[in-house]
Formats: structure tokens, C-alpha cells, sequence
């Protein structure tokens, strides 16, 4: 096997919360995660809200100072001195297009920024060039080269932050939420424009969505986050189709498919109640207050991550 | 066949914006009876939300029903007056929206906002309204209903808030019950329990409910009946079985292609070319047919008609009259030799 391009173990993402007037207590966003990921490859990360997918993300990118824990490109330790040499080679796309792309710059000017920033273009000629090259590769018309982003749609919109991510050739890129705020036949779309490019550049995701559909098209393995913690990983055929811890059982019959047979005859798990405050944190195991199965060993100690075969493992005292 | 709830028929609503006309809904028909459910699907824009406003007349301004009758129980409710819709909205049909955050009052109690809803259409008292209150809390779920009753919105979660929503919305029984995407604010594990909650009650209520949605799997398994609408007109009509077993609109078959299979086989997607119209300048024929890949000239030029697939299914789309044409023509073929 390869060196993986991305390695972050044991990361950890603390907030400080306002408790009393001199308090505070530390929010566990993301609490103890390890993966890597390998040249060219997707990892998915699901959950749903709050569960901390965002935070590793941003945490691994240095966006936020992380707490503990260390993340390594290609076997070199990053943190907040050599990261801005690092960022060329690790970029990121976000949700929200309509809110990540300054409404008062060009495209060309949007796209053009991180050129300018990490100095890659000698001259004017250079720069527009390597602008129109990139609007033409995520399928930009670059006649709009000098529009503004309002003019754009959704679509559009993420294709501009695709560019703007791609424009330092980076190796690796951060996924969030990609095409959650898009109708369904744009999504599929934009899908697409990531698969190709991954095709092409041999980039390697991380691909962090709450639809698990749409990250199983994507992924070649999965990780299942859980109040911080992942509490299950493996290829994504094999967690989708046998899944074994609770939530993620639960959560794979919850996931609506559209089609009304397997709709009329599945059996959904329903889980009881919400998901608990990460200020107040359950003892062990978080998920043991809306498990099924859950025993006095859950509430005293926390599972780990252990392998069952086959890059499948999972973090569960009762499976 | 069960009561005749709901009839709207060609129903046209349009937004006069300073742009100019915003044809939001275009000829829309369709029959609702007790105990059914009807889902509306359709991207951002394709009038399904409006189609739901318009019922309930809670158009925002400049929004207008310009043409057509929406008939409740028999009446053309287009035509009532504002004091006589009061008592259908909320009495007879009632609503959940999307976002559970910002459509409870922040600055009021759950019960307080219960009660007001329980109050205005019946005549219960105070004490009545709020034992009513209660048994609503419990009937949807919520633990602890005589401890919420006193607690605001904000110390709820979102899944809390929607079933608080539900319990306002059915509290007078109504007779339909409008679904505005009601979990699409919501995590999957909990937009199952609002699913299946919705499905219980509607077994134990008997009501009418219309689901408007963008999502095809929430669709699939919750309605008898479902519509697909593009641009404010309906593509395609059926029971959810021939939408989506025998899709017959070019854009109803686009959807479905451009959704990630539940099998897992790692196929491309095949999305729908293009991006949404623009609802100022509609074409003149059908609205879909820049973005289609099988139009044909009379797409551009004519509105396509409705035409009846089987007793189960109607569709707008120029492709199925070609094909019956195209079958007359091989059948007739051998003939003219």
C-alpha cells in the first residue's frame, strides 16, 4: 500500500462554553479521531447534525486550532507554523454557495485569489489563462469570466468554489456538505464534475455529507461519526449493506429510497429521543442513551474503534 | 372511493413583482379524498410551496390566485371572504412548514401557542383548551406534555418543535393536513419518527394529507398519490407506483436517473442537463423542453396536453402522443405495402 496523502490520529476539537461567570466547560466537538486517507481516494464522513463531521474538516485543515491530536500530509507533521506552505497542496469546498463567495468580487477575481496569494503566476497573461483553464474544467462557460457570483445559480455557484479550491492544484480537498443546498438533478451534476475531476487529478476527498446515498455513490470507504466520535468505518458497499453498530444499523434503515416497494415492506429502526447535548456528555459509550442494547458496561467504560475483517471496524462492546 | 375533500381545478397564481409577472403556478388540477395522502415533488421554484399557499390563501404579497377554483367540500374557497377563510385555515386545513426554528413564536410558551390555535376555531375554555393542549403534546409523542406546556420554543430540540407544530396543526381536527416539507429541516434518524408519527396519526385521525417535498424517497413510501411538478405546471400525475415504476415525462425520468442508487453500483449519475428557468419569461411550449434531450419542435412551439397513460396515470409530455403515433404507424405500416 501507498503512504496515505492524509493521516490525523487522535484528533481533538475542544470549544470553551460560558458556564457561570468565571466557568467555562470544554464542548467535545470532535473527540478522539483517527483515519487516512490514501492518493485519490474518497472517504465519506456521515452523521447528522452536531455529530462534529464539520469540525474534523476544519480542525484538519487548521481552521480551528486543534486541542490535541496531530494530522500529517504525507508523513509530514502539519500545524499552524507550516500550514500556509501546506494549504497549496489541501483545499476545501463549502456548503453554502451562496454565502462562501464574496458577492463584491468577480469570478476571475474569486478564482484568481489564491493564485495571487501563494504567487503561482508569473504574469497577467499567465494568470487569466490559468483562470479560463480552470472555469473550463469544472464546466464554467469563461465568457463569464467577469460576472459576479450573484448572477450565477446554485449550481453555478459551486462550481466557482470548486475552481477556486482547484486553482493551487491541490491533492487533497475537503468536501463539506458539497451539494446539500442543491435540487436534486443539479446535485447529480456536481457529482459528477467531482468524480471526473478526481479521474483526471487523481484527488483525494474527504466527503462529508448527511445524505447517504450520495456519499456512498461517492466513497470508497465510510466513517460514521457519533458525538464526536467515529464510531464506525469501513468500504462503503460493506458498511451500507452490514452495517453493525447500532446507530449506524439505525441509521442505514432510516435513509428514505426512493422506491415505493422497499419503501412499503422495510422495517425502519426508529430511534427513541435526540441525540444528547455534547455538553453533557453521557458516561462511555455517547449512544447508549438510545440504544437498544445498551448495558451497564456501556455506561462505564468507552468503546474503541477494533478491526472485524476486511477494514471493517467499529467501536461497540455489544456486536 | 372515500369523500371528495379537496378539488382544485386549473388554479393559476402569479407574483407581480417590479421585474414583472412571476407566473409562479400554471394550471395546476388535482383531486383530494379523506384519508388519502398526495405528494407534490419538484425542485426549488417549481411552485409546489405556492401551490399549498394558494390553498390555504396565505399567499405573501404581491402574490395573487389569478385564475381557476380550489373547492373545499363543494365551496370555491378563491371566493371567500377573509373572515370566512379564518375559520377553514387552521379549522379545516391546516399546515406545517418546513423550518420548525422559526415557525413557533419565540417569545411565547408551547401551551400558550396551543391554546390560542384550540380557542380561535373552537369554543373551549381556557381550562378545556389547555387539557386539549396536553392530550395533543402526548397523542404526537412529546414526554412530559404538562412540563412543556410551560416551556418556550428554544428549550426544545427540532424534532420537538415539528411534533409541537403537528400537535397545533391537528388540534381541531382538521379535515386535510398540508405537509411543507416537514423534514427537511430534520437529521434522517428523526425524520423517520416525524415520518412514521405523521403515517400514525393519519391511521388514527383519518385525515387528508398533502405532502410537498423535494425528496423522492420520502415520497415513495408515504403516498397514494403523487405529483410532479416543473416551473408551476404539472409534468406528471399517478399513483406512486406508475410514477415510479412507468415514469412517462421526460423530466420525472431525469429525476429519477439523477439520484445515487440504492444498490450501491457505482454507475454515473445522469443528471438533468441545464439549470432551472426563469419564471418571468416562460416558453410558450413546454416548459422543459430547453433542458430535455428528447424535445422536438412542437415542444417549443405548444404546451403539451394532459394525456391519460392508464386509468392511474396522466402525463403532459409530446413524447407519449409520438409514441402512440409511432405505434399507429407500425401497425398501420404493413397495411399501405
Amino acid at each position: 500500500m501507498s503512504r496515505p496523502i492524509i493521516e490525523v490520529s487522535h484528533l481533538k476539537q475542544y470549544f470553551p462554553v460560558k458556564a457561570g461567570l468565571f466557568r467555562t466547560i470544554p464542548l467535545k466537538a470532535v473527540d478522539d479521531v483517527s483515519f487516512s486517507i490514501e492518493p485519490g481516494e474518497t472517504l465519506g464522513l456521515v452523521g447528522e447534525s452536531g455529530c462534529g463531521k464539520t469540525t474534523v474538516g476544519r480542525s484538519l485543515l487548521q481552521l480551528y486550532k486543534p486541542t490535541g491530536g496531530d494530522v500529517y500530509y504525507e508523513g509530514v507533521r502539519i500545524d499552524a507554523k507550516n500550514i500556509r506552505t501546506y494549504r497549496k497542496n489541501m483545499q476545501i469546498v463549502f456548503q453554502d454557495p451562496y454565502s462562501s463567495l464574496n458577492p463584491r468580487m468577480t469570478v476571475s477575481d474569486i478564482i484568481g485569489e489564491p493564485l495571487d496569494v501563494h504567487g503561482l503566476c508569473a504574469t497577467k497573461k499567465d494568470r487569466r489563462d490559468r483562470i479560463l483553464e480552470l472555469m473550463e474544467l469544472v464546466g464554467l462557460n469563461s465568457e463569464h469570466a467577469n460576472r459576479y457570483a450573484h448572477e450565477f445559480s446554485g449550481g453555478q455557484r459551486q462550481r466557482i468554489g470548486i475552481a477556486r479550491a482547484l486553482a493551487v492544484d491541490p491533492r487533497f480537498i475537503v468536501c463539506d456538505e458539497p451539494v446539500s443546498a442543491l435540487d436534486v438533478s443539479i446535485q447529480a451534476q456536481i457529482i459528477n464534475t467531482f468524480e471526473d475531476l478526481q479521474q483526471k487529478l487523481g484527488i483525494a476527498y474527504l466527503f462529508i455529507a448527511h445524505d447517504l446515498l450520495v456519499v456512498r455513490h461517492m466513497s470508497n470507504r465510510i466513517a460514521v461519526m457519533y458525538l464526536g466520535r467515529i464510531v464506525e468505518t469501513a468500504p462503503a458497499d460493506e458498511i451500507c449493506d452490514h452495517p453493525l453498530h447500532p446507530y449506524t444499523v439505525s441509521l442505514m434503515s432510516a435513509v428514505p429510497v426512493p422506491d415505493p416497494n422497499t419503501e412499503r415492506t422495510r422495517h425502519r429502526i426508529v430511534l427513541k429521543g435526540d441525540v444528547p447535548s455534547p455538553l453533557h456528555m453521557p458516561s462511555g459509550c455517547a449512544f447508549r442513551t438510545r440504544c437498544r442494547f445498551a448495558t451497564d458496561k456501556c455506561a462505564a467504560e468507552c468503546p474503541q474503534l477494533t478491526d472485524r475483517g476486511e477494514g471493517h471496524q467499529v467501536a461497540c462492546w455489544n456486536t | 372511493m372515500g369523500e371528495l375533500l379537496l378539488q382544485v381545478k386549473n388554479l393559476h397564481t402569479s407574483f407581480f413583482t417590479d421585474a414583472g409577472e412571476v407566473r409562479a403556478v400554471n394550471g395546476i388540477s388535482f383531486n383530494l379524498e379523506r384519508g388519502k395522502v398526495l405528494g407534490i415533488v419538484g425542485e426549488s421554484g417549481s411552485g409546489k410551496s405556492v401551490t399549498a399557499y394558494s390553498v390555504l390563501r396565505i399567499l405573501s404579497e404581491p402574490g395573487e390566485i389569478t385564475d381557476g377554483q380550489i373547492l373545499f367540500k363543494g365551496e370555491d374557497i378563491v371566493k371567500l371572504g377573509s373572515k370566512q377563510m379564518r375559520t377553514v385555515r387552521g379549522g379545516k386545513i391546516s399546515i406545517i412548514f418546513q423550518d420548525p426554528m422559526t415557525s413557533l413564536n419565540p417569545t411565547f410558551t408551547i401551551g400558550n401557542q396551543l391554546e390560542e390555535a384550540i380557542r380561535l376555531h373552537t369554543n373551549r375554555t381556557k381550562k378545556e383548551a389547555r387539557d386539549r393542549a396536553v392530550e395533543m403534546l402526548t397523542l404526537v409523542g412529546v414526554n412530559e406534555p404538562e412540563k412543556r406546556i410551560a416551556q418556550y420554543p428554544h428549550e426544545l430540540s427540532g424534532g420537538m418543535r415539528q411534533r409541537v407544530m403537528i400537535a397545533m396543526a391537528l388540534a381541531c381536527e382538521p379535515d386535510i393536513l398540508i405537509a411543507d416539507e416537514p423534514t427537511t429541516a430534520l437529521d434522517v434518524t428523526i425524520q423517520a419518527q416525524i415520518l412514521e408519527l405523521m403515517q400514525d396519526l393519519q391511521k388514527k385521525l383519518g385525515m387528508a394529507i398533502i405532502l410537498i417535498t423535494h425528496d423522492l424517497g420520502v415520497i415513495a413510501g408515504m403516498c397514494d398519490e403523487i405529483i410532479v411538478m416543473y416551473a408551476g405546471s404539472v409534468c406528471e400525475r399517478g399513483t406512486a407506483d406508475e410514477i415510479f415504476y412507468n415514469p412517462c415525462h421526460e423530466y420525472t425520468k431525469g429525476l429519477i436517473r439523477s439520484i445515487p442508487s440504492v444498490v450501491g453500483k457505482k454507475d454515473r449519475l445522469v443528471p438533468i442537463a441545464g439549470s432551472p428557468i426563469d419564471l418571468l419569461n416562460l416558453p410558450k411550449g413546454c416548459a422543459f423542453a430547453s433542458r430535455c434531450d428528447k424535445a422536438m419542435k412542437i415542444c417549443l412551439d405548444e404546451k403539451p396536453e394532459e394525456i391519460w397513460i392508464n386509468s392511474l396515470h396522466i402525463a403532459s409530455c409530446w413524447m407519449n402522443v409520438k409514441e402512440v403515433y409511432d405505434e399507429a404507424a407500425k401497425e398501420g405500416g404493413p397495411k399501405d405495402e
